[in-house]
């Protein structure tokens, strides 16, 4: 498959800041392609920038450089926040930076979906990946709830499911900094009302969201996120379950302040311990 | 240094031979079929390995080191004998080189023993099990063979054992899985799968081969060159042209409208990547390749144009 999609002009200068090792066709040893990025980073800019208009707070807390955790919350409405976040971090960034996530099992073996997600560097969500790429200086997203996060209802959208605990273990093993983020407003842009199970297991998916206009179309919703300062946690990643509940507890607060500091925000009232201003 | 190649009549193994000339060693075949036109030095038995005649010729030469490629792999060729080649033949490469003296064998096996699944990880290292074997059972002979030989490192301690997990090849001789795959115009993919495929060039290979008796590392080693990149650019660069073909239809077609008739199984090898991480053999040997991924995929271009209609 080539693709001879339009790329924007932007898009492509900061392509070619990206600071990874592409080989003379563009491609680094990942498979991740430029061929595909410049086409997919054109879209979700337009998204970004116009749709949602998105808005960051905090990104200076971002390291411009070396391996690093993102780490935030699913604020339902499928994968929109780690499409928006992998946006600001690609067009937000100076350098720009290639968020990698992690996907879910079951997309590798969707055709097209396979070949999508992993030439934009969201490789199959392993164990053995995550470790590869952080030891690669690569920057990880990762959503510790998981699938049970991108399933969230609309009423449910600011909650906060069960936290994994297995990227906390991850960045001790690794020595890598974590940077708790807070997304909000995908709920709103895609508000679902019900998952569809069954519907989902017939097309070989988890689920279907089902939203008030049936489809899962999104509304130019207010998107916005917040990029906490890195927090580093000391250690093997082969510690006690308590000690590492603790941590996750620690990150879970975190990214709790920075979605009630958002929640603060959209109602008007004062901020307390905002981000500092957008970039 | 008296070397044996079991397996020297095969295209890799005769470019392995002329190196091994070149840099000054004896150079004993075994092989089954001949060797035409073989380099001064070498020394060519067409015997079966698995036959008496063989043992005769490790007594007789008593090899200081035995590089073994006598493992067969197409797949499409699935028979008992192939089982008994792979494994009957690597067990009495093992033991005639223990029974006669040898200080250093080399088996030379393939990247695939990690298998292709939707679920296995990129850049597989040496201590993981070999996954692939419930979708591809055909493979087991290979995966049985150079487990084989890795359990020499403990059977036979009188002699140094490396194995070795080679991505595929591709260069001017056209040899390998993956070359012959791209032989045709037009290649068929899965649509809307494009794995990576790791491949090193051949006159690589050789010096990887020769690194290895060389530098004598102990153990199992991933091989591997220049980084791997996807079917769908191999293709393009070899020159011939990308048949993406829904997997329901891709099945059916097997072993109909000129398609090779392939298990299933080896259907998952052009829909999941396999590929190696291959720093503990650099490690080991300091082994540098010296043609990139471009490089290879022009060189058996060159050697192997498109076809004409």
């Amino acid at each position: 498959m080539r693709f001879s999609l339009p790329v924007d002009s932007e898009v492509r200068a900061r392509l070619d800041q990206l600071e990874i090792p592409f080989n003379s066709y563009g491609v680094d040893l990942y498979g991740i392609s430029k061929a595909y990025l410049g086409p997919s980073f054109t879209a979700l800019r337009f998204f970004f920038k116009h749709y949602f208009s998105v808005e960051s707070h905090g990104i200076e807390n971002v390291p411009a450089r070396g391996r690093v955790m993102l780490v935030g919350n699913h604020s339902g409405g499928v994968a929109l926040d780690g499409a928006m976040v992998v946006a600001s971090q690609f067009l937000e960034m100076n350098p720009p930076r290639l968020a990698q996530g992690m996907a879910e099992k079951f997309l590798n073996k969707v055709p097209f979906a396979s070949q999508l997600t992993n030439r934009c560097g969201h490789l199959t969500g392993l164990p053995e990946h995550a470790e590869r790429l952080l030891a690669d200086e690569r920057m990880l997203m990762v959503f510790p709830e998981g699938a049970r996060g991108t399933a969230k209802l609309f009423k449910e959208r600011y909650s906060l499911v069960h936290f994994g605990t297995g990227f906390v273990r991850l960045a001790m093993k690794m020595k890598t900094p974590i940077v708790p983020f807070a997304f909000l407003g995908g709920g709103e842009a895609i508000p679902t009302i019900s998952n569809a199970v069954s519907i989902g297991k017939l097309l070989g998916v988890p689920y279907i969201p089902v939203t008030p206009w049936l489809f899962a179309v999104p509304i130019p919703a207010k998107l916005e996120v917040y990029y906490s300062p890195p927090m580093i946690f000391e250690g093997t990643g082969s510690e006690e379950d308590e000690v590492v509940h603790g941590h996750v507890e620690k990150v879970k607060e975190r990214i709790a302040q920075l979605i009630d500091t958002g929640r603060r925000r959209r109602r008007g009232e004062p901020a307390r311990d905002a981000g500092r201003g957008a970039t | 240094m008296r070397v044996l190649v079991p397996g020297l009549s095969g295209r890799l193994g005769r470019m392995l031979a002329e190196r091994l000339i070149e840099l000054g060693h004896d150079v004993i075949g075994i092989d089954r079929r001949p060797f035409r036109d073989a380099p001064p030095g070498v020394e060519m038995h067409e015997v079966d390995i698995r036959k008496r005649a063989a043992e005769d010729v490790f007594r007789k030469f008593r090899p200081q080191a035995v590089i073994h490629m006598a493992t067969v792999t197409h797949l499409v060729v699935q028979s008992e004998d192939r089982y008994r080649i792979n494994l009957g033949g690597t067990r009495a490469v093992f033991e005639h080189s223990h029974t006669y003296g040898a200080e250093h064998v080399v088996f030379v096996g393939r990247h695939t023993y990690y298998g292709a699944a939707a679920d296995s990880p990129l850049f597989h290292n040496e201590d993981e099990p070999p996954m692939g074997l419930s979708s591809f059972p055909e493979l087991a002979d290979l995966v049985a063979a150079d487990l084989y030989a890795g359990s020499a490192l403990w059977r036979y301690p009188s002699f140094t054992t490396t194995v070795l997990r080679m991505v595929y090849t591709l260069g001017p001789t056209g040899h390998g899985t993956l070359a012959s795959f791209l032989r045709g115009k037009r290649v068929p993919t899965l649509l809307g799968f494009d794995p990576l495929f790791h491949f090193m060039h051949e006159q690589d290979v050789v010096s990887a081969l020769c690194t290895t008796l060389d530098k004598r590392p102990r153990g199992v080693f991933n091989v591997a060159g220049p980084q791997p990149v996807p079917l769908s650019m191999v293709i393009r660069e070899t020159g011939r042209t990308n048949i993406p073909i829904p997997e329901m239809i891709f099945s059916m077609m097997l072993g109909r409208l000129g398609l090779p008739k392939l298990p299933t199984g080896a259907l998952e090898h052009i829909k999941y990547p396999v590929t190696v991480d291959g720093s503990a053999f650099k490690k080991a040997t300091n082994f540098v390749h010296a043609i990139d991924e471009k490089g290879a995929m022009r060189a058996y271009r060159d050697a192997f144009p498109r076809p004409a209609s």
